[in-house]
């Protein structure tokens, strides 16, 4: 048999581990070995204690009475924990982006900054848990009496509260040591988590040692086991949907409610990426946790003899199999859980009660002194801190004391969930909604709080303790639909279901109504979109304008918090940043607000933002203030699409250049090769005139022969005149000079002439007509009309390379103009070359086919403007098509 | 005032399974809801209704399964470069 000393030596050594343990952690992390201490396997573990000796102990007695009930107050946080894209992620960037010391301190910060918040929160969380502290005690206390029956010692409650009383001086021990060593800007504590992650591995492999015991050791396999649950006299489903349902509820809200799971989840968090890896990791660490709760518990309800203490079967049923190794193992399991909640619960709740309560007190009693404040600061706030572990953990005793220690404790593990519930509402509302304001959350909470006394904290102490008799029957002062347990005379439901569902209910509502009617501070506001939108990268946050604080005064009040090595170093890194050399940057009012969050990470959002109001001379930003930052951000914007128009506008006159380049480019290399085309045009015919005039002049020759060479030097004279006439028409044309005659006549007496003219006659090219169309009266410069149609028909009959060239005429009336369409069945004319043809000099190919310059298209083009139409090429005919648009009716000359 | 900045309304297609992802993850714990309220529809009058042993491995069972969903999206979510990705859909 273990002798109790033995226990006690064990227990004492563990402890001592531990402390080992918080030392090398807090040793390597301020010597900037952090590595493996921030892993996201840690942060898994330290979430573990969420798990305390309630879940230790308390689980099988719950699945011994109420079945697989208990198995709800782990499905809540692993919904939360698998959803941590909804809600944790936010939090948690929150958290590390405002420097969030605890829940407190998120929701007066979400709100303004608001001190009356903080200290509401806070005292929430210390009703809603301090007997959740006192449960802890009493289980440790209670194994200790297990081991001390067991051992032959009969424990009285004297005993028993020596022991609570020793436990809680320890635990105040340890906490005071690794939870205020240092005030830290961040508000981490390396040496805790570490040592909670230890003890979280402890509890998992004795819960699963005592399992696989009870699973193998004692039912004989899983089968076996299942065939015994089966048997077993508990019913595992006999739920409630209702029960069911708001248990689920319930400890998922409390997950992200309760402060010592606020603050291993958000304060010490390290790094956002190491939720990826709990999101997971936890689910299964609760899982394990829960795997062999309800085995246990049907193996101790067939092993030990009725009446016992089912809370105590973990324990219990390897001591009544002779196995005490693996009852102490179990032991320090419970006390593992026991104590890691109750560590990380003061140190959250110390951080609450000093940031909100103590601090803002003194600096009240301290504003008399002036503004710029005396005494060290840092001290006041590490004894306020050593003082509320000691006093959060002293109202824990006095509670276990007061209760009795009880069975009644046994369901005070929900009630305490339900008090923490109560911020769930001003928190989410904070994090999502941006309209949510200081009074809606202050009147919410308090309505919160109100209700959750009333329907479970008061009657959680027992009939006539705190409510009589009378008043739970028949209401207070005989107000019957005020009855505890029935509001609002609902009767029947389950006191649980009951009091979470009204709370929740009215904080909700009032929350809601009171945010709806009432108006955000600047702060509030400002706050309040920084926090909502924490993944945009929102304009900076400007809560201070005026800086007629001087840079000393903050370097002092900034050491008096954080130390003077890190203000210092704040303070310098400011002034690198700004370009001065030196410890004293200029206050700008960035600066100002980067200071104040830096102080938040250990006093709190509304303590640091009273201190440096205090300095700052109160002058906090204004309505107006929050609008000139959104008029910059707007005319940032403003600015920003301006420029983008004017690239935008840019790119396309670039472009538009880019294609004159192109043109002129080309049309300079047409234009050489023009040159050198028209002086081969003039010389071909002048060489000819000159050689044949010499011979006629040198040589004696018959009459036929003469003839002949005149007639030739009489054609090309004929051609060369006909290149002049063009260069000289599109010359006049070009300069405006020509005479245009306004006549009125038939189209298609017009397209007669100009296939008449253009020397059809050999049939060589096929023309379709429209006669229909054709016939219609139109007003222009009707010789200068035919002269385009006669340019265009030649240019098909020469250029029109079918095999049986075909031209098509199609005429259509469009507006006030008509569309006169030619359209041949050649090859047509590539894309390139198409924006080029009505150039003059262009000429597309080299085959300089019957003595065409290249002037045709540009004379033609030329006209057709004078006549107020336009002709362009009508790609994607298949063949050359020019399309000729003419005004019905020419006004003339001088008519646009 | 345009406060939205602008972000594309497509998006490649490695963007595109990240946002499918993300769903996926916001979509999970809502799965796990409605799979552990099923019990509550089970009967618990018939003779034939479930027994305890059932009940266990129907909550355990859907618990792994739960773990092993969360587990493989969060493989292949990225939280750090969250912030760009962010807004648009």
């Amino acid at each position: 048999m273990v002798s109790f000393n033995i226990l006690i030596a064990v227990a004492l050594t563990y402890v001592a581990a531990l402390f080992t343990v918080a030392f090398i952690a807090e040793r390597r992390a301020s010597a900037g070995h952090v590595g493996w201490l921030q892993s996201p396997i840690i942060y898994t573990l330290s979430l573990s204690i969420y798990c305390t000796a309630w879940t230790f102990y308390g689980a099988v007695g719950y699945a011994a009475r109420s079945g697989l009930e208990f198995v709800t107050i782990y499905l809540g946080p692993t919904l939360v924990m698998i959803g941590w894209w909804w809600g944790l992620r936010k939090l948690v960037r929150i958290g590390r982006s405002q420097r969030i010391t605890s829940i407190a301190d998120l929701i007066s910060s979400r709100f303004g900054k608001s001190t009356v918040l903080g200290v509401i929160v806070t005292v929430i969380a210390v009703v809603a848990a301090t007997p959740y502290i006192a449960l802890q005690l009493q289980s440790v206390t209670l194994s200790f009496a297990v081991f001390g029956q067991a051992g032959g010692q009969d424990w009285q409650d004297k005993d028993l509260n020596a022991a609570a009383i020793w436990v809680a001086v320890g635990l105040a021990v340890f906490t005071v040591l690794f939870g205020t060593r240092n005030l830290d800007a961040n508000e981490r504590h390396h040496g805790i988590v570490m040592a909670i992650a230890v003890e979280a591995v402890v509890k998992l492999l004795a819960l699963l040692a005592v399992g696989v015991f009870v699973v193998w050791g004692v039912a004989g396999g899983p089968a076996a086991m299942l065939v015994r649950i089966d048997a077993s006299d508990i019913t595992l489903w006999q739920q409630s949907g209702g029960r069911w349902v708001s248990l689920i509820f319930l400890s998922a809200a409390a997950f992200l409610c309760l402060p010592r799971m606020f603050q291993v989840l958000v304060v010490e968090n390290a790094d956002e990426r190491h939720l990826n890896v709990a999101s997971w990791a936890f689910p299964l660490y609760l899982f394990l946790m829960s795997l062999f709760v309800v085995p246990i518990a049907v193996v101790g309800l067939d092993l030990l003899p009725p009446g016992s203490n089912p809370d105590l079967f973990v324990l219990t049923v390897p001591l009544s199999q002779g196995r005490e190794g693996l009852a102490m193992l179990s032991f320090l399991g419970g006390f593992s859980s026991a104590t890691s909640m109750v560590i990380v619960a003061t140190i959250a709740l110390a951080t609450m009660v000093s940031n909100h309560i103590v601090v803002p007190l003194w600096l009240h009693l301290q504003a008399d002194k002036g503004a710029v404040m005396s005494g060290d600061v840092r001290h006041v706030i590490l004894l306020a801190r050593r003082l509320s572990i000691a006093g959060v953990l002293a109202l824990g005793f006095v509670y276990y004391r007061l209760s009795g220690g009880g069975t009644a404790l046994a369901a005070i593990g929900l009630v305490s969930f339900t008090g923490a519930v109560q911020i769930l509402p001003a928190m989410l509302g904070g994090i999502f909604w941006r309209g949510a304001t200081r009074i809606g959350a202050a009147l919410g909470l308090l309505t919160g709080l109100v209700v959750w006394l009333w329907t479970l904290f008061l009657p959680s102490f027992g009939l006539d303790a705190v409510i009589s008799q009378t008043a739970m029957d028949a209401g207070p002062f005989g107000l019957h639909w005020l009855r505890p347990e029935a509001l609002f005379g609902i009767i029947g439901m389950d006191p649980l279901v009951h009091g979470v569902m009204w709370s929740m209910l009215l904080n909700s509502g009032m929350f809601i109504l009171g945010s709806l009617l009432s108006f955000p501070t600047p702060v509030e506001r400002l706050q309040g979109a920084q926090f909502v939108n924490v993944f945009e990268h929102s304009t900076a946050a400007r809560a201070w304008t005026t800086t007629s604080a001087g840079a000393e005064d903050l370097l002092i009040m900034a050491q008096r918090i954080i130390g003077s090595a890190e203000a210092q170093a704040i303070f310098q890194a400011e002034a690198v940043r700004q370009g001065k050399s030196g410890y004293l940057p200029e206050v700008t009012p960035e600066f100002v607000a980067r200071l104040e969050r830096q102080l938040a990470g250990s006093v709190g959002a509304a303590t640091a933002h009273a201190m440096v109001g205090q300095l700052i001379g109160g002058s906090g930003v204004s309505v107006e203030d929050l609008i000139a930052v959104a008029d910059e951000a707007a005319q940032i914007l403003e600015y920003s699409s301006q420029l983008e128009a004017k690239s935008a506008e840019q790119a396309r006159t670039a472009s538009a250049l880019r294609d004159a380049n192109e043109k002129l480019t080309a049309l300079s290399i047409q234009k050489d090769a023009f040159l050198s085309q028209i002086s081969h045009e003039l010389r071909t015919p002048m060489t000819s005139i000159r050689s044949f005039s010499e011979i006629l002049r040198d040589a004696d020759m018959s009459p036929q022969e003469q003839e002949r060479y005149a007639g030739i030097i009489h054609d090309e004279a004929i051609r060369l005149t006909r290149l002049l006439d063009d260069l000289l028409d599109l010359a006049v044309l070009e300069n405006g000079q020509v005479t245009l005659h306004r006549q009125t006549g038939n189209l298609a007496g017009l397209l007669d002439r100009a296939l008449d003219a253009a020397g059809l006659h050999d049939g060589a090219l096929e023309i379709v007509r429209q006669p229909a169309a054709e016939a219609v009266m139109l007003t222009s410069d009707l010789d200068r009309l035919a002269q385009v149609f006669i340019n265009l028909i030649a240019n098909a009959r020469k250029y029109c390379d079918a095999d049986r060239p075909k031209l098509k005429i199609s005429v259509r009336a469009k507006g006030d103009a008509y569309h006169i369409d030619f359209v041949d069945n050649g090859s047509g004319i590539f894309p390139e070359n198409q924006q080029l043809i009505f150039e003059k000099f262009s000429r597309v190919a080299d085959q300089s086919k019957a003595g065409g310059a290249g002037l045709g298209l540009a004379i033609c083009r030329e006209i057709m403007h004078r006549l107020g139409g336009d002709i362009s090429y009508l790609p994607g005919q298949y063949g050359a098509a020019f399309r000729v648009v003419v005004p019905k009716i020419w006004p003339g000359p001088g008519g646009r | 005032m345009n406060r939205a900045p602008k972000s594309p309304v497509f998006l490649e297609r490695a963007s595109y399974r990240q946002r499918r992802l993300r769903d996926a993850a916001r979509l999970l714990p809502v799965l796990g809801a409605i799979l552990w309220m099923i019990p509550l529809l089970w009967s618990r009058d018939q003779p034939a209704a479930s027994t305890n042993a059932d009940a266990l491995l129907y909550t355990f069972g859907v618990w792994v399964a739960l773990i092993v969903l969360s587990a493989v999206l969060s493989r292949g979510l990225r939280p750090d470069d969250a912030t760009p990705l962010d807004t648009p859909d």
